[in-house]
């Protein structure tokens, strides 16, 4: 395995590492935050972060220097910073490691952000179903706080941050950040209309700002080598930093990989996660959660960086990268993704709502060998009029499976229909797509 | 009543919002706890408590999938099926356990012990299939292991099989599970 500095996953991969606050001091932990509150001031953290190019790790990509630059200046009101934990997106798995593992330094960056744009309240929205994870933060907010750096007057500077965890309640939906803010003020999980941003009209109507586990995780080593430093990782100028990779389906070594932006799949394969089980050639792979187009071999050379794997048709995402072996079947793999978008569609917007349920009929339809040749092309007008008319990018993302396997497999489709047609197996009635609770 | 039982449980719940709508869902999984699933009581005692209509109480609820507005198996049983574990059997996983249990997703047992869901990704990709049992996550299942946690769940209540904190794959440097 090449050799290379990690930056996140260093602590827990020390033999031994609890992640305990103790633990956590004695490898530095907290240096940032003392060096920097009341002795830099909260402009200049934000500059760090806009130099370091540091871009949102759940899964726009957004730079997170830029997003807090957003906040008006002179608002005198509270202002929130809310911590995405509700890691949902299929083939992601990244941010449930580091809060389990290494909490202090998820804690830590919270503190700084806060510092950063003025908050005085953040809440950390960890999925429902991660109930360990949200234990263990809960200790590690109370070791934290009785150590002076949460809660009234920290570390004698003045500054007051109360953090608090608040759990989900299994939707994917609420890990979009207007959603999330909806589903914190006790609401249904509907993503808002944009404009107003959160940065002005956020939690409760006030400026917010809404950052990924992994984005907070990388501030405080920002802050304690600066932004030249963490600019000059990965893949700079513009996807800079390392990347915790998330590796799942037919790999020998599937898991959580931190390696500098820019590594190609290939490398992420077969270096780190060992290659393909069975020793069969990749046939199509996602790079980055189940919202990203499929790819094929001939892209496993593109670089995983923002840009590069954009060109490439797909997009890095959330860092899911999901690697499928020879003889998977492209229709059904589809199909699966289409489900998943299919029960987690919010119901707001109509394109979405009526247009996954129809997606997923379809879809079913041609694996059971029940399909027709003009089903292709309805698919495809589908996709085309979900996608963009929706008020948030679930309507893009819900498309990407069928759209990207059907631009590199339309033979696949094509064979499962004409097999359904020899056998004369063609029935009149659809086959029904219920909700299944 | 759940003021009566939770009392100090609610109250730290609602100093932690300035708004009080936002106790909602940490209420509703007080509520869940005390008796497997929400009851219309405890709906409406909770839309008492943050001032709310019953009904903006029961519009909520009904979003998220997490929570049970009938009674479940003592062990909810909630099997990944979307295709990252698929890729590597989940489906193998629900037919073990329909076997073993004679239920298949949406069913209870006879005597009320498990209930089978076949669910959307849970975060645990890196170590599918996987599957949750009430709070805990058990993974990379086979069939062995998930013979041994319902043979511990029926007898104990418990399993040790359940996940630690996550980290996968583990550092070479560490003895750990293989």
């Amino acid at each position: 395995m090449p050799q290379h500095e990690l930056i996140l996953l260093k602590n827990m991969m020390q033999p031994g590492y609890t992640g305990s606050l103790a633990d956590y001091e004695r490898t530095g932990g907290y240096q940032a935050l003392r060096k920097t509150l009341g002795k830099t001031a909260p402009a200049d953290v934000t500059a760090a972060v806009r130099k370091s190019g540091l871009r949102g790790r759940g899964g726009a990509g957004f730079p997170t220097g830029v997003k807090w630059g957003f906040l008006p200046k002179d608002y005198q009101g509270p202002r929130y910073l809310c911590c995405n934990a509700d890691e949902s997106e299929p083939g992601t798995f990244k941010d449930r490691q580091l809060m389990e593992r290494d909490p202090h330094q998820v804690l830590e960056g919270i503190l700084l952000a806060c510092y950063a744009i003025g908050a005085e309240s953040a809440y950390i929205y960890i999925r429902g179903e991660m109930v360990l994870g949200s234990k263990i933060l809960e200790h590690a907010i109370g070791e934290a706080r009785a150590a002076g750096y949460i809660g009234k007057n920290i570390l004698g500077t003045g500054l007051n941050v109360d953090i608090w965890v608040h759990r989900g309640a299994g939707a994917y939906i609420c890990g979009e950040e207007t959603a999330l803010l909806e589903s914190l003020e006790g609401k249904r999980g509907l993503p808002r209309i944009k404009p107003p941003f959160p940065a002005t009209h956020g939690l409760y109507n006030k400026p917010t700002v809404v950052n990924n586990v992994e984005t907070l995780a990388n501030l405080p080593h920002i802050l304690n080598r600066g932004g030249e430093w963490f600019a000059s990782i990965g893949s700079p100028p513009k996807s800079t930093g390392t990347r915790v990779f998330c590796v799942s389906g037919h790999v020998k070594r599937p898991g959580n990989y931190e390696v500098p932006m820019g590594i190609t799949v290939r490398e992420l394969v077969y270096e780190h996660a060992g290659g393909m089980r069975s020793d069969k050639p990749i046939k199509a792979f996602i790079p980055g959660g189940a919202s990203a187009p499929f790819l094929t071999p001939a892209h496993l050379d593109v670089k995983l960086d923002f840009e590069s794997v954009a060109a490439a048709g797909s997009m890095l995402g959330s860092g899911g990268v999901t690697v499928m072996e020879e003889g998977t079947s492209m229709v059904w793999a589809a199909l699966r993704l289409m489900e998943f978008f299919y029960h987690e569609s919010c119901g707001k917007c109509s394109p979405c709502r009526e247009g996954s349920s129809w997606l997923v009929q379809i879809m079913r339809r041609i694996v059971a060998k029940r399909g027709r040749m003009e089903d292709l092309e309805t698919l495809s007008d589908l996709c085309k009029n979900i996608a963009g008319r929706t008020v948030c990018a679930f309507g893009d993302a819900e498309v990407a499976p069928i759209q990207s396997t059907l631009k590199h497999w339309r033979e696949e489709y094509a064979s499962l229909i004409r097999e359904a047609e020899a056998a004369n197996l063609v029935m009149p009635e659809a086959a029904g797509a219920r909700r299944e609770s | 009543m759940l003021k009566d039982k939770y009392g100090k449980e609610i109250e730290d719940i609602l100093a932690r919002y300035p708004v009080k709508r936002s106790a909602l869902i940490p209420l509703l999984y007080v509520a869940q706890r005390d008796q497997g699933y929400v009851t219309e009581e405890a709906m409406t005692e909770i839309a008492g408590i943050l001032k709310l209509t019953p009904p903006q109480v029961y519009e909520t609820i009904t979003f998220y999938t997490m929570f049970n507005l009938k009674p479940v198996g003592t062990f909810h049983i909630q099997v990944c099926k979307s295709l990252m574990c698929a890729l590597v059997g989940s489906d193998t996983v629900i037919g073990w356990i329909k076997s073993k249990l004679g239920i298949g997703p949406g069913e209870t047992t006879a005597d009320g012990l498990f209930t089978l869901s076949a669910v959307e990704c849970l975060a645990a990709c890196g170590t599918a299939p996987m599957m949750q049992i009430n709070d805990d996550y058990y993974e990379r299942l086979t069939e062995e292991k998930v013979d041994r946690i319902l043979a511990d769940l029926k007898t104990a209540g418990v399993s040790q099989l359940k996940s630690g904190p996550y980290m996968w794959p583990l550092p070479v440097t560490v003895k750990g599970e293989t």
